[in-house]
């Protein structure tokens, strides 16, 4: 690289270097420092002096070590071959980097992004002397067997195409169109190009959040939907199912693509999504769930500074396969360990601190990030998504600290996990009380079309029950179950019902590992069946114990693991089946 | 430009007295460029040599930290030298079965250790694409671990205990009984002890010693009457021998690391006196990322035949499980064995809380093929009863026991049974994992069938009867 030298290392603090002597150097440019030319970024300037956050462990570098700028700000390279690849916090090939350094991650290592050699099969869609301008498509990569890469104008430019090179194959880096701006000079255009990860990529304008990401999981589909290109918060203390239920959203959501990005958490569960994913088919495609995978592992043993770019990196490749017209996901588990990495490097920068030792900067940075979200039309008209799922990982699991509480105030669903139902393994351990989700009103006509229009009527009075229930247990709590009427004692039942019923669903059954938009439907519908014949049953003077040994009542419990996706016809005979024992049983009491 | 840091003569060169002594820093003006966290050697007035390493290295003053403690030294006394390099100890095979201190350094009137291997006790981060995701039982004979909590090769599974509860006497008994089914492989141990009494370490050597096994334990102790900040340094040597026996040796090691609070409490003494911010309780803010450098570094690799097997031991303060350390400790290990003192108090060994123990790489070693296939919906159904055990006792202390259901009365029942027949064991008991399951069908016997929602059909028949 053209790498100059802009200044010498003065104080090295840990992943925080000062600088000084700088003679020419931009800010947010990628510098490398020392003789291990290891990989940072310069994040201050101040007369002739610099702070560089080294995303590399700084161990053995000196005062007086030269600093080098590259000319350019840290970026990611953006183009085919990002699908089922595995990259560090700063966009460095992880499978590549082991080839070379076997299992440690070596310092000072340079692996491009993108694989250079590789030959992509380019179909272009433009012809010479055509005007274009920034987003627009030149052409298409076939990039796996369900997606289309589609190769844009970067989106800055502007001008008429000088050349457009044949159908045929070629590299990320040769020239696939030369394009003549404005100005009048040319400009070759590859099928890669670059960004600078902290910069939003530019659309033209924001759509209406009204079609949710659908994500198999009942209590989030059916209670708390989120809609494509919304913001999600997932806060839990350890063990209660942050990563769990971003590993299912992601496997089973209805996304076309998913970014991962594992940030200070754990190398186990990284090799276990890749262990896993590769062997998952995507039931919306028949294709194994690693070719609409990327993965970004930057783990909590793993370089801190890094840990502070790894959301960055991942949400601008999800910002440009959007721009391409796709829906994408993004999972960062968890936004906590990014939040305390910008703390520790702000502390080693002595800033000022605010609440909890967190830079006062904290909740402008968390806006940032969740405002990257959202449905829009992108330059070149098309209608793309990017959706963000965060966990939060709240000290003592507490909800009043200060990550949990500036990012409620940024995000607009929140699935809230709760300790005491984790331990009871109900699993996932979303609250029904604590959560909600302000996408709700703007998805019920998409659910009514899909799933029939009791769906929004049956969800209304099953949540107007969980709240009823909590009221009475509270009743219970003092005297005892015997103290209610068996109208109430009835809601309890249903409750306990729709818990392990309907809410509780186990990520490790092949049947009830996801179920679909109908089938979550049909599901409710029978348990406020139950309910509602029931309770006029018991009106009519039939007793609990009668409605609970109801032989009916075992298939209810049973049927989210014996009913599978693809066939509901045994979720209509237990309806009918349902609709039946409750006729007899009123025949009785008549 | 000449390289002033690895000039030999440079870095050969020695500084006759420093500027400043804190606690067990100690800063030193007007140097040649010194690496970052290199090692120093700190010689007193009476030549004793102590090892320490550089936080922080500007143009105009080095801070070091003196792992062997700064009491004696005086300003004008003191020599420094640099060596231009990072802190390493030597590693063989012939560790085991020998004692040492924190820094590595023989303890036990042996010869001092020689090897070609020389590793950096920091490590360095493990590529997770080179990580093997652990999927192999260990059967540690203990039901309550093996039945619902199933340790893992290669897991980092800590215990939450609380100050005189039985947790070294839970470690000991794992570590005599751990074996790997159908294999007859000896797990290698690699025993650190920051900041315990001499009587604990005296513990485990005899039990290592009545088990036959000392000659394949290594002991790195940093004992309670030893400088505290010493106790920074004791679990990554014992972790870089405990690498070096797994992916160099190929052989499976357990590390047992006591007690962690102690290190951190250490990691709290340090950066107070740099003057950091601290985030909660007066710990800094990057106490997560440091501990996550020592746990992380279990694990098992691909093509490599050993494993580390991690099993930190805290004591929570107050016994609260939301203290920073054992907070911080459970979002980076797999899972927790969490003790309860109620049950300490009614007798019960080993006092494992059924509710709030987890182990997260159960899922993937467990049932058919590596236990038994009844297993996963087993253990399932135990937890679930018995968290609706602790509501019915809850109930039952408000309401009376009279009141309550038949059905709950049944839970009570079978709450008894479950902790005195189940998890209560004897420290010299090792259980298979048939008898440990064929234990758990027995006490859930006392609910009738119906209660059973977490089980097939033909599970029941099988093992529940009728
Ligand atoms: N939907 C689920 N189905 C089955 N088991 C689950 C589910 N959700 C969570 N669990 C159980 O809970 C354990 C912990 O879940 P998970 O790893 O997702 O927690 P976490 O909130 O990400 O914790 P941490 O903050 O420590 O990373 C899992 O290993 C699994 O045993
Ligand atoms: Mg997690």
């Amino acid at each position: 690289m053209s790498d100059r030298i802009i200044g010498q290392v003065k104080r090295v603090n840990g992943p925080v270097i000062e600088v000084m002597g700088i003679t020419d150097a931009e800010m947010f440019e990628l510098v490398r420092v020392g003789k291990e030319n290891l990989i940072g970024e310069l994040i201050k300037l101040q007369k002739d002096s610099a702070v560089v956050q080294v995303y590399e462990d700084t161990t053995g570098i000196a005062p007086y070590d030269p600093v080098y700028g590259a000319g350019m700000q840290l970026s990611v390279e953006l183009g085919p071959g990002m699908i089922g690849t595995i990259y560090d916090g700063i966009q460095r090939p992880l499978e590549a980097i082991r080839e070379l350094s076997a299992i440690y991650i070596e310092r000072g290592i340079a692996v491009p992004s993108l694989e250079r050699e590789k030959r992509w099969h380019f179909v272009p869609s433009v012809s010479d002397g055509q005007q274009v301008s920034g987003g627009m498509v030149l052409g298409t990569v076939q990039e796996t067997e369900n997606l289309v890469h589609k190769i844009l104008v970067p989106p800055s430019d502007s001008g008429v195409l000088k050349s457009v090179v044949a159908e045929g194959d070629y590299t990320v880096e040769e020239t696939i169109a030369v394009l003549l701006l404005e100005d009048g000079t040319e400009k070759p255009l590859h099928l890669m190009q670059r960004w600078p990860i902290r910069v939003q990529r530019p659309t033209r304008k924001r759509l209406p959040l009204d079609i949710p990401l659908v994500t198999g999981q009942r209590v989030i589909d059916a209670l708390f939907p989120v809609a494509k290109g919304g913001t999600v918060a997932i806060p839990g203390g350890f063990g209660t199912g942050k990563t769990m239920t971003q590993q299912a959203v992601a496997k089973w959501c209805d996304a076309d693509l998913i970014v991962y990005i594992g940030c200070g958490e754990r190398g186990n569960e990284i090799s276990d999504v890749l262990t896993e994913f590769p062997e998952l088919i995507d039931p919306r495609t028949g294709r194994s769930l690693m070719e609409r995978t990327i993965l970004i592992a930057n783990t909590s043993n793993m370089p801190v500074s890094a840990r502070e770019a790894s959301i960055y990196t991942g949400i601008t490749m999800a910002e440009y396969f959007r721009d391409q017209g796709y829906h994408v996901a993004i999972m960062a588990d968890s936004t906590s360990r990014w939040a305390e990495a910008l703390r520790e490097l702000s502390g080693r920068m002595e800033e000022m601190p605010a609440e909890e030792g967190f830079p006062a900067y904290l909740p402008t940075k968390i806006a940032e990030f969740y405002e990257r979200a959202g449905s829009m039309e992108s330059l070149s008209g098309a209608h793309g998504s990017v959706s963000i799922i965060g966990a939060v990982s709240p000290p003592g699991g507490d909800f009043s600290e200060p990550v949990t509480q500036h990012t409620k105030r940024f995000i607009r669903c929140f699935w809230a996990l709760d300790r005491n139902l984790a331990n009871a393994r109900h699993y996932p351990a979303i609250s029904w009380l604590d959560s909600y989700s302000e996408y709700l009103n703007d998805l019920v006509p998409w659910w009514e079309q899909q799933a029939g229009p009791e769906w929004f009527a049956d969800r209304t009075e099953i949540m107007e029950l969980l709240h009823k229930e909590v009221r009475l247990q509270q009743v219970v709590k003092l005297v005892g179950p015997d103290a209610l009427p068996d109208t109430q004692r009835f809601i309890l039942e249903v409750c306990t019902l729709f818990k392990n019923a309907f809410l509780q669903q186990n990520a490790y059954d092949k049947i009830d590992a996801y179920s679909t938009v109908q089938k979550q439907a049909k599901m409710l519908h029978i348990i406020v069946t139950y309910w509602q014949r029931g309770s006029e049953a018991i009106k009519g003077g039939a007793t609990l114990v009668k409605l609970r040994k109801m032989k009916v009542y075992q298939d209810i419990v049973k049927m989210k693991f014996s009913v599978a996706n693809d066939d509901l016809s045994g979720l209509d005979k237990i309806e009918a089946r349902l609709e039946r024992a409750m006729d007899q049983l009123e025949a009785l009491h008549a | 430009m000449p390289d002033p840091q690895k000039n030999p003569l440079l870095s050969g060169r020695e500084y006759i007295g420093v500027d400043k002594i804190d606690g067990p820093l100690i800063f030193v003006r007007q140097t040649h460029p010194v690496g970052y966290r290199d090692l120093i050697e700190c010689v007193d007035g009476q030549g004793r040599v102590r090892l320490g390493i550089v936080l922080e290295s500007s143009t105009n003053a080095v801070v070091v930290q003196v792992f062997e403690g700064t009491s004696g030294l005086t300003l004008p006394g003191t020599r420094i030298r640099f060596s231009g390099e990072p802190l390493t100890i030597s590693v063989s095979k012939e560790m085991l079965g020998r004692v040492f201190n924190g820094l590595g350094q023989p303890i036990d009137g042996g010869p001092p250790q020689r090897s070609d291997v020389e590793l950096d006790v920091n490590g360095m981060a493990i590529n997770p694409t080179a990580r093997q995701y652990p999927r192999d039982f260990i059967q540690t004979g203990i039901s309550v671990i093996d039945g619902m909590n199933t340790l893992i090769r290669g897991q980092k599974l800590p215990i939450f205990s609380g100050n005189g509860l039985p947790h070294n006497e839970l470690a000991a008994q794992i570590a005599r009984q751990a074996k790997i089914r159908g294999t007859n492989t000896e797990f290698a141990v690699v025993f650190a002890a920051m900041g315990v009494k001499h009587d604990v370490a005296q513990f485990f050597v005899h039990s290592f010693e009545e088990s036959g096994v000392l000659d394949n334990v290594a002991l790195f102790l940093s004992l309670a009457d030893d400088p505290s900040i010493e106790r920074l340094i004791t679990p990554r040597t014992a972790l870089t021998l405990a690498e070096h026996l797994a992916f160099n040796e190929d052989m499976h090691v357990l590390v047992i690391m006591t007690d962690m609070t102690n290190y951190c409490e250490s990691l709290r003494e340090i950066s107070t006196i740099r003057g950091e911010i601290p985030s909660r309780k007066g710990y800094p803010g990057y106490l997560y990322s440091d501990l996550a450098e020592l746990y992380e570094r279990s694990g098992m690799i691909k093509g490599h035949e050993g494993s580390i097997t991690l099993l930190p031991i805290l004591t929570m303060p107050n016994d609260d499980i939301s203290h920073p350390v054992p907070d911080l400790s459970g979002y980076i290990t797999e899972g927790q064995i969490v003790f309860e003192r109620e049950m300490d108090g009614r007798g019960i060994y080993p006092p494992v809380a059924g509710l709030p123990s987890l182990s997260r790489l159960m899922k993937d070693g467990i049932g058919e093929g590596m236990t038994r296939e009844d297993h996963p919906h087993l253990a399932s159904q135990l937890f679930a009863a018995y968290s609706y055990v602790k509501d019915v006792r809850n109930l039952a202390s408000v309401i009376g026991e009279e009141e309550l259901t038949p059905l709950d009365h049944n839970y009570l029942e079978f709450g008894m049974q479950f902790e005195q027949n189940f998890v209560s064991q004897r420290m010299d008991e090792d259980r298979s994992v048939e008898q440990t399951l064929d234990l758990g069908w027995e006490v859930l016997r006392t609910l009738p069938v119906e209660e059973l929602h977490r089980i097939t059909d033909e599970e029941i028949e099988k093992y529940y009867g009728s």
